[in-house]
């Protein structure tokens, strides 16, 4: 049985993109659409949510996602609450139930979860109220569903549709749960041509499977590609023995724009941030006229806010 | 039955008339999607409007969305206009509760404060469950609970309404 999923097809939690049905990306997709001009109102809200409580259940640090899932559940008007956990080492299963049956017992209506291992939200999923929704923010190396579509959304509309496109996934593949979720996206959006380009070390072996073409060198990767969506390379896996230096990783995987030049002409440059400039990407690209990172933040909200006006409506509370 | 129901574009025509008088010129013309779009965007015609038409998708302000969720075809509303201290025009095709009324004006107080709102519908059918009452009808006609009176839109353009 899907987890995520009611018996009649319906969204009931969120937490991989994988095995979601096109249809549920798509409506997802086209609510955040509808979502698009609340933020530019006198009065920034709705009350779809009215009533509803919302908790930010953030066992690992996080700023971007953990705001813009705030400010999504504010713009829907639910009441949203904040609990920043300090994960230690002895933050085992039977400690994060008693989290979430104290926080049931204060009606929650639905949870937001990050968890630096892999899993936890499944896990928070199985245990919950019936009336209880969950949404995956980010499991360890697993899944980061709402950035995958807020990729999505960011995707479509740059460049209108999927069908035709050549979209390249630049860097640290093997750490980053934001790929795996992308990967997962892109295919079943009918995305032609999915890349995946990073050194050996940095590229989980068997990726091919997920139905990507590897590419060891970015020259190669980049030509024809509409799309390039850098990944952050995480600074402290440096100093181990995947990496030689920062400075040699730029000279192979960063994007400048001289390697951006071998891509559309109108290619779009992403990055789901905190970026490294001058690691994975030279500032001259972050900031140049081919990024849309920042509207990738903007999108973030009404596409979270989509994800829990569905979630919200699935109608069994 | 559908033969005993007048056309949709008489009733229109008629609509125009009733509201042709009491038309400022700045007054604002907002269709509630999906079937009061239409009859705005004929009455907003029909009365030779110069200020932008606004349609609404009231779907984020339903009282009824944690029972039955979130409309499957959510659509942008689309108020291109300041509606501050405004006269605005609110069309619907069928007024039967009065819940997408109440919802409409939710909406509309979100993006300003309006001079005033008026309410047209090209059919009053009864059952109101709200103080809510339309300023201009097309066809006053009392349908009992268990049926339904539809507008359709053909690929022509042509509106139709038809009791089921």
């Amino acid at each position: 049985m899907n987890l995520q999923l009611t018996q009649d097809g319906r969204l009931r939690h969120l937490l991989t993109l994988d095995g979601l049905p096109r249809a549920i990306l798509t409506q997802i997709l086209d609510t955040a659409e509808s979502f698009m001009d609340v933020g530019e109102r006198e009065v920034k809200k709705v009350p779809l949510l009215r009533g509803k409580s919302i908790f930010n259940l953030f066992f690992e640090p996080s700023t971007r996602t953990r705001t813009t899932f705030e400010i999504a559940a504010k713009r829907l008007s639910a009441d949203v609450v904040n609990l920043n956990i300090a994960t230690s080492s002895q933050t085992k299963g039977e400690a994060i139930l008693d989290t979430v049956d104290n926080l049931s017992a204060m009606h929650a209506d639905m949870f937001i979860v990050r968890h630096s291992q892999s899993g936890a939200a499944h896990f928070i999923a199985r245990h919950v109220a019936p009336h209880i929704s969950v949404v995956n923010a980010g499991d360890g190396r697993h899944a980061h569903p709402t950035q995958g579509l807020l990729d999505m959304f960011t995707i479509r509309r740059f460049k209108g549709a999927f069908h035709n496109l050549t979209v390249a996934i630049v860097g640290d593949v093997l750490h980053s749960r934001v790929a795996r979720s992308q990967i997962h996206a892109l295919t079943t959006l009918g995305v032609p041509e999915v890349r995946v380009i990073g050194p050996k070390t940095l590229l989980p072996t068997g990726v091919e499977q997920l139905g990507v073409k590897v590419f060891h060198d970015m020259e190669a990767g980049l030509a024809g590609c509409d799309v390039v969506i850098m990944l952050r390379l995480q600074n402290e896996r440096m100093k181990g023995a995947l990496l030689p230096s920062a400075q040699e990783y730029f000279k192979f995987f960063g994007l400048t724009q001289e390697k951006l030049a071998l891509a559309k002409p109108d290619a779009i440059v992403m990055h789901p941030g905190p970026m490294n400039r001058g690691v994975e990407i030279d500032s001259e690209v972050a900031d140049g006229p081919q990024s849309v990172i920042l509207p990738q933040v903007t999108y973030g909200i009404t596409v979270r806010m989509a994800v829990m006006a569905l979630l919200a409506g699935t109608g069994n509370t | 039955m559908h033969a005993s129901l007048p056309e949709a574009d008489t009733l229109i025509e008629r609509l125009a008339e009733a509201i042709a008088p009491t038309l400022t010129p700045d007054t604002l013309i907002v269709g509630i999607h999906t079937g009061g779009a239409w009859v705005a965007g004929r009455l907003h015609a029909l009365l030779h409007c110069t200020t932008p038409l606004g349609t609404l998708d009231i779907s984020f302000y339903r009282d009824d969305f944690s029972r039955i969720g979130l409309h499957p075809q959510v659509k942008p509303s689309n108020l291109p206009f300041d509606l501050e201290e405004r006269a605005i025009l609110l069309v619907d095709d069928v007024l039967h509760s009065g819940r997408t009324v109440r919802a409409a004006m939710n909406e509309l107080f979100d993006y300003g404060r309006p001079a005033s709102i008026r309410l047209a519908v090209l059919v009053d059918r009864g059952g109101h469950e709200l103080p809510i009452r339309p300023d201009f009808a097309g066809l006053t006609l009392a349908v009992p609970g268990h049926q339904n009176i539809n507008l359709s839109r053909l690929d022509d353009g042509h509106l139709t309404l038809s009791l089921a």
